[in-house]
């Protein structure tokens, strides 16, 4: 299968820690062999509530929630949460200060005027960040994504996450209205024709409740969050430079993801998903894609492209986003771009826009 | 300015001439410049060494979260924390020992280290992070601190409990004489398992005391930035002595400057009259006089500065030694100073210069182009002279006495020395005057009466040189007698402290156990006395709790200042404690007094039933019963020991030790070992001011020398008509010689009640200030004697080359006074 979609944002998220100087060898190799940690098989069933947890075989993996929020003033919100592993050698998991898990997490809420950020660092084994399945809970400092206290049963469709920094918080109840959405061939998603792969699967489906407030100022917000899982152990090839990311949510019920790898040496690779109202997906390949850059805006000294054209031709789609904030810049280790967008033509809609590399 | 080139070349020529008096000038104030900042450098250098120290963690003025009642506190608080949004990052301190030297080990964790944290900058060093947490991880030490335990980068060395340290790498922001490891190593090394020392916060962090509390309890507190430099303050004292004893060089040193310029100007006079009669204005002559001022003090001052530099290169290993053993504070050995430094010792020439040729600088501003001499008119002059001198001795004295009643601590301290220093030296000429007026009286015999009379007149010549000798003198005499005291006193109290013959140190609580069930069954060991120890905090002050056995080893020998008729069984069976003299006085407590003592539970009310001595520590120390150590602190080391053992099979028992218990014992020492050790640290503290006393003196009897010769050069137009009159020469040279002994005996003789006065204000009120404890007071007539000997010794040797010189003087030289009339 040509699946290459699942070369995943997050993975090259890792890859350009490499860059920053930060950890460097410790997230740096994630395009390297990693003698020493599991490497994904297909044909594994992916298994629930277990896989919601982390798994310590693997080299790295990652919780990722973004919504969709309009407030009660009748403004767009957007807010994005994000927990990363990261192995720094196998059988990291050991306990104590002896673990050798690095955790991450990104945080931000945006407004049209507004977007404001933060960023933690924990390590793993004394109970500062983690993950745990049942009942799923995973966590960063005061940062959460975890079950809510009404709920029954041990999967994740009833979650609150919660985040904050000096300038900004928030708090959401997400409840699944879905199922859960397995990508690639049952959760297993090829990364490369050499056999690089990961685990990967979504929740698209969570319907968003709660509360943000930027420099204090509170607001009830609600609308639709996507979360994704996804784990492996050397997920990247070394000549990716850096990726475009879409997470569609249409009116009418439907979801589509999808995205442009950039490369140092060969032409883009563009990779799709289309999920129907039900759940069902259908993968999307690089001919029946067009992606196409309206404008361009410098930004933290870079070219950044926030208007794109968007074409699914088996699917009679073609959009043109515009993002809420064009100005939503991550400056984390490492810095991109992520934040809400708006999109209008043949359908319309909302999601998130994620671009690094520039 | 052509004219002021022309008066300076005149002026200059003097000094071709007298290469001897120029010599003197230069030497004066090159050693007053060399003293004062050389002294100035070792602070310098020490305040660096505690800036880098504090600041290399935490980056400098954090607050920082600690532990309210004992030392350490269990590292989920620091998760709790975390996990309740406070950004807060753990810090775990200790000491370990390597072969023969304590090394700092400062854990940290660096992905919550606040960014200005220096040692947070190897986040951005990816080959200095990448193996920091990772495999066996990393062991960080500045260069110097690795030259100077002997590691080389990459070796892992064993502490004496036999734990690994992890490959170590060289990064100049780590502290002096630390080594920062992971916060995770750090437990393993120092056996602390999943305790922190303190919590360092963000520089944004604005904390909410109440949800500390409904978080942490009363666990932790917030420790104000300057309090964790306690032991810096404590420094601090030593600091203030150094200045002292830098001040006190540079004036002895002024005293030369002001001698040799005394002189110059002297035998300038006639050169001076002449450029003043050829029309050269009084104000171009001082032009021309202060340019070479500036070009002397560039000179000398340059000389003097590398000097200190010198010096200061010379004593630095001691002082660090002595603030490392006496607060354990590190002090880098590389010494490095600033521009400031350099410019600011050039500065303190130049003012010295300056003051000492002040009043060669007005005398020629008033100087008359003709002049008579008016031999006359001194005494009128001097009258005014010793009245002045006696109104300033005075306000000095009350001056000083208001610093006693109404100041407080260190600086009152050494204002009180300081002014009755300057009063008695003000006195001195004074005192002398009247002696010699009570000598002219007696005398019969007009020689005799001469040789009062012309006493009385040389006094305000030499009465400069004179004071220098007597505050050298009383100086050498007042920190003699501390030095030797407080040497006596430590020398008995470590005999009764250290009465047990052999202590060691278990690697764990379990292997002392072990050694205490073997130990039991020795039949040389009479008594195994463990000596566990704790640590707490009493009103923000660092204090150990040691636990205490009841046995004789303490009933018959623990020193005790102050105590309860039945202390020992007062400490063994009720709510007791002993306390360090340190901690009663910061405490302000005595026996009797109730103190509640922070425990790992809850605060323990406790009476005080004795105040014991405890010299040369830093901290605070309590004293209980070792079974309450065991029961209020949970953290109790566990593992020291005290044995008792016959003498004679002290070194048999040693070795039994050390072969059944290798990796079990982590130190072992013998009691004359124990001995030697804290002798030396004590050697070492006094090294510096020892050297620095002892520089005064050479330099007060380099300007006592200075000024005999400019006063020979003076003298010779007084001693001529007494020749005339038929006294020989060398009848006139001994009586010279004899002034002057009587001159130097005399400023003895005032400098040893003044020397014991300061001795008495240092162990009163310096040390108690300083160090928090009071020494007996002591007296050595053998060292006053040596004092007399040294001031009558520099006086004679200081003499006798311008009597030599007077004795064979031709004739005609004397004729010529008369002739050549100045």
């Amino acid at each position: 299968m040509k699946d290459r979609r699942s070369i995943s944002r997050r993975s090259a998220l890792l890859l350009a820690l490499s860059s920053s100087g930060a950890l460097a060898k410790g997230f740096g190799g994630l395009a390297d062999k990693a003698p020493g940690f599991a490497v994904p098989q297909p044909g594994t069933p992916l298994v629930f509530p277990k896989d919601h947890g982390p798994h310590p075989n693997f080299r790295t993996e990652w919780w990722y929630v973004t919504a969709n929020l309009s407030g009660a003033d009748g403004a767009s919100y957007g807010v994005q949460w994000t927990l990363f592993r990261h192995a720094l050698e196998p059988n990291a998991t050991r306990g104590g200060w002896n673990d050798r898990n690095v955790w991450m997490g990104h945080a931000a809420a945006t407004s049209t005027s507004e977007h404001l950020f933060a960023q933690k660092f924990a390590r793993g084994g004394i109970g500062q960040a983690g993950v745990e399945a049942t009942p799923f809970r995973a966590f960063i400092d005061d940062w959460v994504l975890e079950t809510r206290d009404d709920s029954t049963g041990a999967g994740i469709e009833r979650l609150r996450v919660l985040a904050g920094d000096r300038d900004f918080a928030y708090a959401l109840d997400l409840t699944a209205t879905g199922p859960i959405v397995l990508q690639g061939e049952s959760g297993y998603s090829r990364k490369s024709e050499t056999g690089q792969a990961s685990y990967y699967f979504s929740q698209p489906f969570f319907k968003a409740e709660g509360s943000i407030s930027l420099h204090g100022r509170k607001m009830q917000v609600s609308g639709r969050a996507w979360m994704d899982r996804e784990w492996s152990s050397q997920p990247l090839g070394p000549d990716q430079k850096g990726w475009d990311w879409f997470a569609l949510h249409l009116d009418g019920g439907a979801k589509l993801m999808l995205y442009r790898m950039r490369s140092v040496e060969a032409a883009p690779h563009l990779f799709g998903n289309w999920i129907d109202a039900g759940g069902a997906t259908s993968l999307l390949t690089g001919e029946d894609i067009g992606l196409e850059p309206l404008e361009t805006i410098r930004i933290a000294d870079r070219d950044v492209p926030i208007r794109w054209r968007v074409q699914i031709k088996s699917r009679g789609l073609d959009i043109k986003t515009q993002p809420l904030n064009p100005r939503s810049w991550m400056g984390t280790d490492p810095a991109y771009w992520e934040g809400p967008i708006r999109f209008s033509g043949s359908h319309i809609g909302e999601g998130y826009l994620e671009m690094t590399g520039y | 300015m052509k004219e002021t080139l022309w008066t300076l070349a005149a002026l200059a020529s003097h000094w071709r001439r007298r290469p001897g008096n120029l010599g003197m000038l230069l030497l004066g104030l090159a050693m007053a410049t060399a003293l004062w900042s050389g002294v100035q450098a070792l602070n310098a250098q020490a305040r660096n060494s505690y800036d880098a120290a504090t600041a290399a963690v935490s980056g400098g003025g954090a607050r920082t979260l600690g532990s309210s009642r004992s030392g350490l506190f269990d590292q989920d608080l620091f998760v709790k924390l975390r996990r309740a949004g406070f950004n807060v990052s753990p810090v775990l301190e200790g000491l370990v020992r390597i072969g023969e030297q304590n090394v700092r080990i400062i854990g940290v964790e660096p992905l919550s280290l606040p960014r200005r944290s220096p040692i947070a900058r190897m986040r951005s060093r990816a080959d200095l992070i990448e193996d920091f947490f990772s495999g066996p991880g990393r062991g960080f030490a500045s260069p110097e601190t690795l030259r100077r335990f002997n590691l080389a980068e990459g070796a892992q060395p064993l502490t004496n409990r036999g734990r690994q340290l992890p490959p170590l790498a060289a990064l100049a922001e780590a502290p002096p004489g630390a080594i920062v490891v992971d916060i995770g190593v750090a437990q393993h090394l120092l056996d602390r398992h999943e305790k922190l020392s303190r919590l360092i916060m963000a520089d944004d962090e604005t904390l909410d005391e109440a949800r500390l509390k409904s978080i942490a309890g009363d666990a932790l507190r917030l420790v104000a930035a300057n309090e964790e430099s306690e032991l810096d303050r404590l420094a601090d004292s030593f600091h203030l002595n150094l200045t002292a004893f830098g001040f006190l060089a540079f004036l002895v040193g002024l005293f030369i400057v002001h001698a040799a310029y005394g002189l110059a100007f002297e035998q300038r006079l006639p050169t001076l009259r002449t450029l003043r009669a050829l029309g050269v204005a009084p104000m171009h002559l001082v032009a021309a006089m202060a340019w070479e001022i500036a070009v002397l003090t560039l000179a000398a001052g340059g000389v003097g500065v590398i000097g200190g530099y010198a010096l200061a290169r010379a004593l630095l290993p001691d002082v660090a030694r002595s603030l490392e053993s006496l607060y354990g504070a590190q002090i880098s050995e590389n010494l490095a100073l600033d521009a400031r430094w350099w410019f600011s010792g050039l500065a303190m020439a130049g003012a010295g210069a300056v003051l000492a040729a002040a009043s060669g600088l007005l005398k020629t501003l008033r100087l008359p182009p003709l002049s008579v001499s008016r031999p006359i008119a001194w005494r009128a002059e001097h009258h005014s002279y010793l009245r002045r001198q006696t109104a300033l001795a005075v306000l000095a004295l009350v001056v000083a006495a208001c610093a006693y009643g109404f100041g407080k601590g260190l600086a009152s301290g050494f204002a009180v020395i300081g002014l009755t220093l300057l009063a008695a030296a003000l006195f001195l000429p004074v005192g002398l005057a009247g002696a010699l007026a009570l000598g002219e009286h007696v005398a019969r015999r007009p020689l005799a009466r001469w040789f009062f009379a012309d006493g009385r007149q040389e006094i305000s010549g030499l009465s400069l040189a004179l004071m220098a000798l007597l505050i050298a003198l009383a100086a050498n005499i007042g920190v003699g007698g501390m030095v030797e005291g407080f040497r006596q006193t430590f020398g008995r109290w470590l005999d009764a402290r250290l009465v047990a013959e052999i202590y060691f140190e278990a690697a764990t609580p379990a292997d002392a156990q072990d050694i205490e069930t073997w130990a039991r069954k020795q039949p040389e060991i009479s008594a195994i006395l463990p000596v566990f120890r704790a640590k707490t905090r009493i009103g923000g002050w660092p204090v150990d709790v040691f636990g205490m056995t009841s046995h004789e080893t303490y009933t018959a020998h623990f020193p005790l200042l102050d105590a309860e008729p039945n202390v020992w069984t007062a400490l063994h069976d009720q709510d007791a404690v002993l306390v360090s003299e340190q901690l009663a006085r910061r405490l302000g407590l005595g026996v009797g007094a109730m103190i509640d003592v922070p425990t790992s539970h809850e605060d323990w009310r406790a009476r005080v039933v004795g105040v014991f001595p405890d010299y040369g520590n830093p901290k605070g120390q309590l004293r209980i019963d070792h079974e309450k150590l065991k029961r209020y602190f949970d953290d109790a080391s566990g593992i020291h020991y005290s044995l008792r053992a016959a003498p004679d099979a002290t070194p048999r028992v040693i070795e039994d030790l050390q072969q059944r218990f290798d990796g079990k014992i982590a130190r072992i020492v013998d009691q004359s070992e124990l001995k030697a050790l804290s002798t030396e640290v004590f050697e070492r503290t006094f090294a510096v001011t020892t050297a620095l006393n002892t520089l005064t003196l050479i330099v007060s009897g380099v300007a006592l020398f200075a000024s005999l010769l400019t006063l020979s050069e003076m003298r010779r137009a007084r001693i001529a008509p007494v020749w005339a009159l038929g006294a020989t020469r060398s009848q006139l040279a001994g009586l010279e010689m004899i002034r002057v002994l009587a001159f130097a005996a005399g400023a003895a003789v005032l400098a040893t009640p003044l020397g014991l006065f300061m001795t008495w204000c240092l162990v009163a009120i310096v040390n108690v200030a300083a160090f928090g404890w009071r020494l007996p007071f002591h007296m050595f007539p053998a060292q006053w004697l040596v004092v007399l000997l040294i001031a009558l010794g520099a006086a004679f040797f200081a003499a006798l080359v311008p009597l030599v010189r007077l004795a064979r003087s031709a004739p005609t030289e004397l004729l010529r006074v008369f002739s050549n009339e100045r």
